[in-house]
């Protein structure tokens, strides 16, 4: 058999190349700092995975992303808080004086996340188009809101974190072990939502992305799949705010503003929408983007807007799509193989 | 086997001031094929969207297989085994013929919060798929994305699709416009055998085909129902003469 | 709680809406005519103020000011429209959300550039800086009568070009049958232009009239965009009755709710904390208004073209 490579898996097999080995080379050339930038942008392509799910699949434009990645963060803030202080956790039964142990703290950031994704995404789904996307706006600003007024988590200021989870064996103040940390989860997760994307569940979400009134004419209960999509895309960026508050060590009100959200939107369309991988290219993109042009000025910003407009009016399948050659419904093709 | 399989009872709707069903009432008995005739805007299409639950009502009430149907969901309905198919051509655009009809055949077999194995390698999809494209015709374009496929082409899935899912009846707006002499001809005969085993009510504007497959005609003007008979009983009837066929060019 | 307070609330109320009404009233044209979810809506008020505000200070007139920042958001608008925003025209939601974003950031860095990052204050003009006594016993701030004057005639303008005149007609028709204005021979492009530049003056006038009241700075546009928006899916997009009717109306609760819930929550805390409390439910209100109006009429209050 010749070894036909697509250009599929080359692209495929350069990244995972990079993201592995990306430690290493940083440390040989003496610029460990990289180390941590990556991991930020590992942190956010796990939050715009998630919003492929329900953007790239199944065409829901949610606004309040941001919210869910904020809830995480504040779940894990919350818990490292008081168990700091010594203090107990208002509202919830017995005393419980908090944890900073990843075990507890990190399922339990999905577990509200989730739980927060099921309400907003049941009340939303009701509506569609743009009042759909208005009213995941408004949930992620009423949360936004609730957040600054709380003065006993920081309310505007945003809350430090004076310990990073406890993850045995793992020491999360090491760079290198967070990095692959979260490189692992990050990989896991992008296979999980594979799969999801690929079984009949999935099927159903592209349906109603191309089609909806004909697949509740087929007999599809779309509104119980999406919800479904809403809540695990919630949990994905729940994951990815336990780890951004462990990654800067605070949490603050603004994780939640629907311009992070934007944000999170920008680095999935950039990325490639509907492609499962694209996400993280985006997010890569978008934060190197940031990085490096902040470094030749302050004004970064007027060079990204209009690369942005551009973006979107031409290059249909994001920057994977132009990597890999496809637009994202033919790579799909190849890739449920 | 002769009892109706869907009754229409006094439907009403109006848009505005117009009402586009106005005290609709007719029956589709098991396994006929009763064909919808009348001049444009007499409602047929409103007609097809209560029965089918996109459109509710202002009054009146459907019974579809012994239940009442008035105002339940149309996913519900579908599962039920009424299905819809549409005249202005509604597929999956990005999806193959293949897994348009799979879909349709998913819809079928209980609920989809399966999470992990390959949906395009379930066999208990993808066979019965292939199956249903090879009574219409369409085995050879199985995976041709369905915007790639020849209008003609497409109404036959739409036609595939409906058929693959075992439904008790079919509601079949227009399922030949903008399709040429022989591809009519073509799905008429995929049409004919079905007379016997699936209820269908079709909404056609193409005499010939009506006249062709047709048990009974129903006649339907300014959203009610002239008559009902053979349709060489409604050929001969002077008044729908003048309401319809005279003004046919 | 007097009556007074009440009245002087109401005002406040109406005026905040009549400012949100000039927001409202040009995007959801725009929208219901050309379909366009325009997140750049924000910066044509931040033009607005910022132009206002700088000819001003310039040249001691406010009234040349404010026509000045007026003719600038117009123009800026129409340009960008001409330049960008035309090619969104019938591309899905999503594109048009992500293109007008990339708008606003740059925009937002050029204004920066322009003129620097510090805020901005504008002192209210002399012959609007009195009050009078509207309300028996309270004097009334003159500036905030002036906005809800202008406002209710821009409104009532803003009718009269609707229903009376030929571009109301076509604007009209143009959001029910486009291609028939078309096939009458009106170069429906141009049309779009024009209603472009309209909503964007209106923008420019909002933020022209806020300049003395807010500071002005980069930013202040996706505040008071997030609010226009609620307000358009509160009233109905595409229709101008629902925006003003939405407007009022969240001018309404929002005024009442930063005014008198933190005084209500003194009833459960003490003044300090019923104080941050009730400011930041006050900045919620409207937003569960608008989740149930939503959840109640799931596409606004009006129907689009509703006048």
């Amino acid at each position: 058999m010749a070894l036909q490579f697509s250009r599929r898996t080359v692209v495929h097999a350069i990244g995972l190349a990079v993201m592995v080995t990306l430690p290493v080379v940083a440390d040989a050339a003496g610029n460990p700092f990289l180390t941590t930038v990556a991991s930020r942008v590992l942190i956010y392509a796990i939050a715009a995975v998630s919003l492929d799910i329900i953007l790239g699949f199944g065409a829901m434009v949610s606004f309040g992303h941001g919210a869910f990645f904020g809830i995480g963060a504040y779940v894990v803030g919350i818990l490292t808080h008081h168990a700091f202080n010594g203090s107990v956790v208002p509202f919830l039964p017995g005393e419980w004086m908090g944890t900073t142990s990843a075990i507890l703290q990190w399922p339990l950031a999905i577990l509200v996340s989730g739980f927060f994704a099921l309400i907003i995404g049941a009340l939303s789904l009701r509506t569609q188009g743009v009042y759909f996307i208005m009213i995941t706006l408004a949930f992620a600003q009423m949360l936004y809101y609730l957040m600054i007024s709380l003065p006993t988590y920081g309310g505007e200021d945003g809350l430090n974190l004076w310990e990073r989870s406890h993850l045995a064996p793992f020491d999360l103040y090491d760079e290198q072990q967070f990095y692959y940390l979260t490189l692992a989860l990050l990989l896991a997760f992008v296979a999980l939502t594979r799969r999801i994307v690929n079984s009949r569940f999935g099927m159903v979400l592209k349906g109603c992305k191309q089609n909806e009134p004909r697949m509740k004419a087929l007999g599809f209960a779309t509104y119980r799949y999406k919800l479904t999509a809403f809540v695990i895309a919630g949990m994905g960026a729940g994951l990815a705010g336990a780890l951004a508050a462990n990654h800067t060590e605070f949490v603050g009100p603004g994780m939640m503003h629907w311009t992070r959200s934007g944000e999170i939107m920008v680095m999935v369309i950039l990325g490639g929408m509907g492609t499962v991988v694209g996400p993280i290219l985006g997010a890569a993109t978008l934060l190197m983007m940031e990085e490096v042009l902040s470094q030749y000025t302050e004004h970064w910003m007027v060079i990204l807007g209009p690369f942005l407009v551009v973006v979107v009016l031409f290059l249909r399948g994001g920057i994977y799509g132009w990597l890999v050659g496809q637009t994202p419904e033919q790579d799909r093709e190849q890739g449920d193989d | 086997m002769t009892d109706p399989v869907l009754e229409v009872f006094e439907l009403t709707k109006s848009f505005g001031a117009v009402a586009a069903s106005d005290g609709l009432t007719f029956s589709v008995k098991r396994g006929e094929i009763h064909a919808l005739i009348g001049p444009n805007g007499a409602g047929k299409t409103t007609a097809i969207g209560q029965l089918s639950g996109e459109i509710q009502p202002d009054s009146g009430r459907v019974r579809f297989d012994g239940q009442d149907v008035t105002h339940m969901p149309t996913y519900r309905r579908a599962q039920l085994g009424l299905q819809r198919s549409y005249q202005i051509t509604s597929l999956f655009p990005e999806f193959t013929a293949e897994d348009n009809v799979a879909m349709a055949i998913q819809a079928q077999q209980g609920h989809s919060f399966q999470f992990w194995a390959r949906a395009k390698r379930d066999a208990s999809l993808r066979q019965p798929a292939r199956l249903a494209l090879g009574r219409v015709g369409l085995e050879d374009k199985a995976n041709i994305k369905v915007t790639e496929l020849a209008h003609g082409e497409q109404r036959q899935l739409e036609l595939a699709m409906v058929l693959a899912t075992g439904p008790t009846m079919l509601l079949l707006d227009e399922p030949m416009a903008g399709m040429g002499q022989s591809e009519s001809l073509a799905m008429m005969e995929i049409l004919r055998p079905l007379k016997g085993e699936v209820g269908i009510l079709l909404v056609e504007h193409d005499m010939d085909v009506v006249f062709a497959l047709a048990d009974v005609v129903s006649v339907l003007v300014k959203g009610t129902v002239l008559m009902t008979g053979t349709p060489e009983q409604v050929r001969a009837n002077a008044e729908v003469r003048k309401a319809y066929l005279g003004d046919e060019d | 709680m007097t009556l007074v307070l009440f009245l002087e609330q109401t005002l406040n109320g109406l005026q905040q809406g009549v400012m949100l009404f000039l927001m409202a009233a040009g995007l959801t044209l725009v929208f219901g005519i050309m379909h366009l979810i325009n997140l750049a809506h924000g910066s044509l008020y931040m033009v607005g103020a910022y132009v206002t505000a700088s000819v001003t200070m310039a040249s001691g007139n406010f009234a040349v000011g404010v026509v000045a920042g007026m003719a600038a958001a117009g123009v800026v608008g129409m340009a960008v429209e001409l330049l960008a925003l035309r090619r969104l025209y019938g591309r899905d939601h999503l594109d048009q959300v992500l293109a007008t974003f990339g708008v606003i950031l740059t925009f937002n860095e050029l204004t920066k550039i322009i003129w620097g990052a510090q805020a901005m204050f504008l002192s209210t003009p002399e012959w609007l800086s009195g009050t009078v006594e509207i309300i028996p016993g309270a004097p009334y701030p003159a500036y905030r009568l002036f906005i809800i004057a202008i406002g209710l005639t821009v409104g009532l303008g803003l009718r009269h070009l609707i229903v009376n005149t030929r571009l109301g007609m076509l604007i009209r028709a143009g959001a029910t049958t486009r291609e028939m204005v078309g096939a009458l021979g009106v170069d429906i492009d141009r049309l779009f232009t024009v209603v472009f530049g309209i909503g964007a003056m209106l923008a420019g006038l909002a933020g022209a009239m806020a300049g003395p009241m807010l500071a002005i700075e980069v930013g202040m546009g996706e505040k008071i965009l997030i609010l226009t928006f609620v307000v358009i899916i509160i009233g109905g997009i595409g229709s101008v009755r629902g925006a003003l009717v939405g407007a009022l109306l969240v001018g309404l609760v929002d005024t009442f709710g930063r005014a008198f819930l933190p005084l209500i929550m003194r009833a459960f805390f003490d003044p300090a904390t019923a104080d941050s409390v009730g400011a930041s439910m006050s900045s919620m209100t409207i937003y569960v208004l608008m989740a149930l109006v939503l959840i109640w009429r799931p596409r606004g209050l009006f129907q689009a073209y509703g006048g």
